[in-house]
Formats: structure tokens, C-alpha cells, sequence
């Protein structure tokens, strides 16, 4: 028989594939069933959020937050308000900052719970998703109650929050977070000791310690490697110090591993969310200083200096000190970045965002190295992108 | 806090000797800024030296300062999870000079340098595949310099007589709006007429004083 030569195949993966989590373009380079090399193509979702933002007011530019990761958009804002308070030096009320991370801890488990059943459908499970979907609406009502929008919330300001929590909403949080405990075990039930499941995500795109090093992961990923990393924990921000709770530690770097430190950090979400509950102070949600605040409604009827510190505001924007920082958050995905350059007038003068899953997709093919093409779509999966946050 | 990483900063710029232009501290963030002939020597050292420990590059941007003579700024954020520190490494280049790429030293940059590259036409000498990575393909232009316009120079629609998308110079509807807020009554310094005798009769009083 001749000696035919075996060529690689080349397959493109998406834009258009329900596991490729929105708008990826992977090329993937196959020996038979067998991964070579990935290449992949993003930027499919890119909008230039940086540069809008240069030409935009600061509080103009939250709202470009919530449209990067659309899953947790609380956490972004999060991100942006407190490299903005850093500038200015500015300090939150107690409220404020409690307020601020009960939600982000809400957008935690929102995003969790559409990263764990969305990836138990990639590899096979119909079910969680369903029962998934229901809980998240049930969070979204609460962002829907505190700020008027169910997911591109807008709620986080500089110096605060944009509005207090309405009265009777701490005990319908309280009420949920009872039972969500009784959720994580249905679901677990679903997943952690399924077969199919465990088949399809146990040793599958192990990374070790060093290899998250070198390859700039963070969040649940480099946890599920071994390595006790929490912002939250090392550079506490808002009213984090305060609270107490521990932090989910994989030991394999699997897939499998991955979504384990997932669970556990929803309930670890669920104690913190008591803890804001029980001991979320009275008094102002946000800063009095009203060069970065808008004045009370009341206070505008009755003092000129408010009309005018409202009308500046509104027009004019806040003047931000001229410097630079980089603030980081725990964002659910991994530490969430932004990097603001203020030259003292009222726009950024730059601001670099940092996304974890821009970082967690460029490891797909170390990661996928060697694997079958399913498998591919499980490590895509259990690394967690959004393209929001990506492309940017 | 502030007081570590001073010490830090110390020592690193003792350690690189004259490589080290600047060292600041501000805002509890250690900053400093190296020649760019160096920049991998500096970030080995920051990695691998056991005070610094700095493991994890967890960016790497461009900014873009058009009056400047080297008018891109190259930043890198490192970070140590050893000892929970940030420090950030700037340098500076120009349109034409390459940086080094960083890429031996951190995989992670990979991705960066291609977005730096893309948005900035900064280029990354030894780079093994320096491709465009946001901007759409055979896309011209480096779209986050200063003097790229926000609106671009092209959009794109469906043409349903040739069938396909196709690229045309952009056209605006409404003119694009930008407003100065800047007062122009603070930090103008007007001279009128007399100003220079106000001048000259504060000198004598502090003279007589």
C-alpha cells in the first residue's frame, strides 16, 4: 500500500456555537479527534469601551461597567466607583459599603449559578439549567428592587450607592438566602457525584500552581490549583474586612475541581450576605461630600448651594484629582482590573480595564493540548468567560 | 504599608542601580519607571528576586501622551502572592521603537502585547505572533490613540445587492458633539492693565518687611 500523508484537519469552532459562550472563533488544529493547537479569534464583541469612556463623564462611565461581564455587572461597577473613591480619597459611609457588598456578593452567586449550569448543559446536564434560571430571576428581582433595572443595574455611585435598599427588602434577601442553601444541595445532588458528569470534567485541562503564575490567573481558577487567593481576604476593600468567611481550595486544577470551588463559594456568598443583613449599620448610603454626591431632593428646595452642586454635577460632572491607580475587585470570575489615569479635569484620561477572562482564554491552548474536542468545550466551560469583559 | 513598600522601592532601585529613572510612591501604589533597553532584565529581577516575588503579571497596558517626545507609555502591573504587594513598572517608547516582549518571561503577556499592539501600534520586538486581537480583520488604524477620532473612519453594513458586508467612509447624521467644561475662569491668569504695578509694590513691602 502507498504511503499517504496525513494531514492536520482545521476546524473552526463557533462564532456561532451554543458552547462557545457567546461570540468565540476558535480555530482548532485536530489530529483526528485530537486537539493540536488552538487559536482563538476574539474581538467579536469588541464595542471600545476604553475609548468611550475617554469621552465620557466618570459617572457617565458606570453604566459601560455593567455591559462588560453581563452576568455579575455589579462587580465591575464595583471596580470603577472604588478606583475613582481611591483618586479622590474619599471615604464611604458604613452603609454604603455594606450595601455595596451584599450586591456584589448577589452578582457573585448570579454569576456562579449561570457559569455552573450552563457548563453541567455543555457536557450534558438539561436540568440544572432550568432550575438555575429560576433562582437567578429571583436575585434579579432584588437588583430590579434596589435599582430599578433587573441586570445592567447602574446602582453603584462614587462616594456610595445611588439609592438606599427599600424598607422590607433586607428580610425578603433574608427570606431567599435561607433557602438557597436547600438549592445548592438540590444541585449538587444533580452534579457532584453524577457519573457523566464526573467522567466528563475529572483530569480534563489540569494547570498546576506555577502554571497559573505564569499564565496570569486568578479567582475560583487559580484556587481550584491549590493557591488560597481571595482579594477579598489579602487586599480587603469596602466592609470585606469585616466579614468573616474562608475560602474554597481545590487540589487537582481540573476541571472537576473548578466547579467544586464554585459551589462552595456560593455558600460562602450565602454567609457573607447574612452577615451584611444582620449587621448593616443606619445612616448614609452615600458620601456627604457633595462635590461627588448629588444632593437630597429636600435639601435642593431649600439651599441654593445644593441646586448648584446638583445642576454641576449633572452637567459639569465631578472634577477627579489628577493621578493614577489600579484597583482591583474579587470579581466572580477572577480579579477584575481597572487602571485610571485622572489629568484633573472631569473625563478619564485613560482607563485600562483589566477582564480575568481575557487572561483565563489566553491558557485554552496550553489548556486543551492533547485533549479531545469535547473536552474543549468542558474547559471553556469550567475557565468561565463572558466575551463582554474580553473583547471589551 | 506605605512605609514596606518605600523600602521596597529602595531596594529595588538599589539593586538595578541606574536602570531605575523613578521610584515613586503615591496613592499606596509603588511606582517605577525604567529605561526600556532593560525592560526584561528588570522584570527577570522583579520576578525571580526573593524580596520581590512579583510572580503574576496581571496586566500590561499603553497610554498614550501625544505631546510627549516618547509618546506611549508601556505599563506593566505586577503582582506578588507571596508578599501581597502591586508594583507597577511604566517605560516609555515611541511609534517606531520596539519594547522587548515579555513574553519569555510571563506567557500571560502574550495577549497583552497583541491588544497593545492593536490598539496602540506599539510594537513588541521578539513577539511570536504579533496579530491584531479586538479589532476587526484587515482593520487599519491603532483605534485608542489620542488622535484616532472616537467615530472611527469606516462602518460596515450588508449590501443586498453584492450580497455581503461591505465598508464605507462614515458617515454621520448628527455631528459628533463634545462639550469644554473647563471654566475658563480658573486658572486663566489674565494680565490687565496695572497688574504690573500690583507686582512691584508687593516686592517693596516684603522688601520693607
Amino acid at each position: 500500500m502507498a504511503e499517504t500523508e496525513i494531514k492536520n484537519y482545521n476546524l473552526n469552532f463557533g462564532p456561532q456555537h451554543p458552547a462557545a459562550h457567546g461570540v468565540l472563533r476558535m480555530v482548532l488544529e485536530m489530529d483526528g479527534e485530537v486537539i493540536e493547537r488552538t487559536d482563538p479569534h476574539i474581538g467579536l464583541l469588541h464595542r471600545g469601551t476604553e475609548k468611550l469612556i475617554e469621552y465620557k463623564t466618570y459617572a457617565q462611565a458606570v453604566p459601560y461597567f455593567d455591559r462588560l461581564d453581563y452576568v455579575a455587572p455589579q462587580n465591575q461597577e464595583h471596580a470603577f466607583v472604588l478606583a475613582v473613591e481611591k483618586l479622590f480619597s474619599v471615604t464611604v459611609p458604613k452603609r454604603g459599603q455594606y450595601i455595596r457588598v451584599l450586591f456584589s456578593e448577589i452578582g457573585r452567586i448570579l454569576n456562579h449559578l449561570l457559569n455552573i449550569t450552563s457548563y453541567a448543559m455543555d457536557v450534558g446536564a438539561m436540568t440544572p439549567m432550568l432550575w438555575g434560571f429560576e433562582e437567578r430571576e429571583r436575585l434579579m428581582e432584588f437588583c430590579e428592587g434596589v435599582s430599578g433595572a433587573r441586570l445592567h443595574m447602574n446602582y453603584y455611585r462614587v462616594g456610595g450607592v445611588a439609592f438606599d435598599m427599600p424598607r422590607g427588602m433586607d428580610a425578603d434577601i433574608k427570606d431567599w438566602a435561607e433557602n438557597f442553601t436547600t438549592f445548592i444541595d438540590d444541585l449538587e445532588l444533580l452534579l457532584t457525584e453524577n457519573r457523566i458528569f464526573k467522567q466528563r470534567t475529572v483530569d480534563i485541562g489540569i494547570i498546576s500552581a506555577e502554571q497559573c503564575y505564569d499564565w496570569g490567573f486568578s479567582g475560583p481558577n487559580i484556587r481550584a490549583s491549590g493557591v488560597p487567593w481571595d482579594l477579598r481576604k489579602s487586599q480587603p476593600y469596602d466592609a470585606y474586612a469585616e466579614m468573616k468567611f474562608d475560602i474554597p481550595v481545590g487540589k487537582h486544577g481540573d476541571c472537576y475541581d473548578r466547579y467544586l470551588v464554585r459551589i462552595l463559594e456560593m455558600r460562602e456568598s450565602l454567609k457573607i450576605i447574612h452577615q451584611c443583613l444582620e449587621y448593616m449599620p443606619d445612616g448614609p448610603y452615600k458620601s456627604e461630600d457633595h462635590k461627588i454626591t448629588p444632593p437630597s431632593r429636600a435639601d435642593m428646595k431649600q439651599s441654593m448651594e445644593a441646586m448648584i452642586h446638583h445642576f454641576k454635577l449633572f452637567t459639569e460632572g465631578m472634577r477627579v484629582p489628577a493621578g493614577e491607580t489600579y484597583t482591583a475587585v474579587e470579581a466572580p470570575k477572577g480579579e477584575f482590573g481597572v487602571f485610571l489615569i485622572a489629568d484633573g479635569t472631569n473625563k478619564p484620561y485613560r482607563c485600562k480595564i483589566r477582564a480575568p477572562g481575557f487572561a483565563h482564554l489566553q491558557a485554552m491552548d496550553f489548556l486543551s493540548k492533547g485533549h479531545m474536542l469535547a473536552d474543549a468545550v468542558a474547559n471553556i466551560g469550567s475557565i468561565d468567560v463572558v466575551f463582554g469583559e474580553i473583547d471589551r | 504599608m506605605d512605609l514596606a513598600l518605600k523600602e521596597l522601592g529602595d531596594y529595588i532601585s538599589g539593586s538595578l542601580g541606574d536602570v531605575v529613572t523613578d521610584v515613586e510612591c503615591r496613592l499606596d501604589e509603588l511606582i517605577i519607571t525604567i529605561k526600556r533597553e532593560d525592560i526584561l532584565r528588570v522584570l527577570k529581577f522583579l520576578r525571580d528576586d526573593a524580596n520581590c516575588q512579583f510572580k503574576q503579571l496581571m496586566d500590561l497596558c499603553g497610554v498614550d501622551f501625544p505631546e510627549e517626545d516618547e509618546r506611549f507609555c508601556v505599563v506593566y502591573n505586577l503582582l506578588s502572592l507571596t508578599h501581597n504587594n502591586r508594583i507597577r513598572v511604566k517605560t516609555w517608547t515611541d511609534e517606531n521603537t520596539p519594547v522587548a516582549s515579555a513574553t519569555q518571561l510571563f506567557s500571560s503577556a502574550g495577549w497583552w502585547e497583541r491588544e497593545t499592539w492593536d490598539l496602540y501600534g506599539i510594537y513588541f520586538a521578539d513577539h511570536p505572533d504579533l496579530r491584531r486581537i479586538l479589532t476587526d480583520y484587515g482593520f487599519e488604524g491603532h483605534p485608542l490613540r489620542k488622535d484616532f477620532p472616537l467615530t472611527g473612519y469606516v462602518e460596515l453594513r450588508y449590501d443586498d445587492e453584492q450580497k455581503r458586508v461591505v465598508y464605507e467612509p462614515v458617515h454621520l447624521t448628527q455631528e459628533f458633539r463634545t462639550f469644554d467644561f473647563l471654566s475658563p475662569w480658573e486658572g486663566a491668569q489674565p494680565v490687565l492693565p496695572g497688574d504690573e504695578k500690583a507686582e512691584t509694590t508687593d516686592g517693596e513691602a516684603e522688601e520693607g518687611a
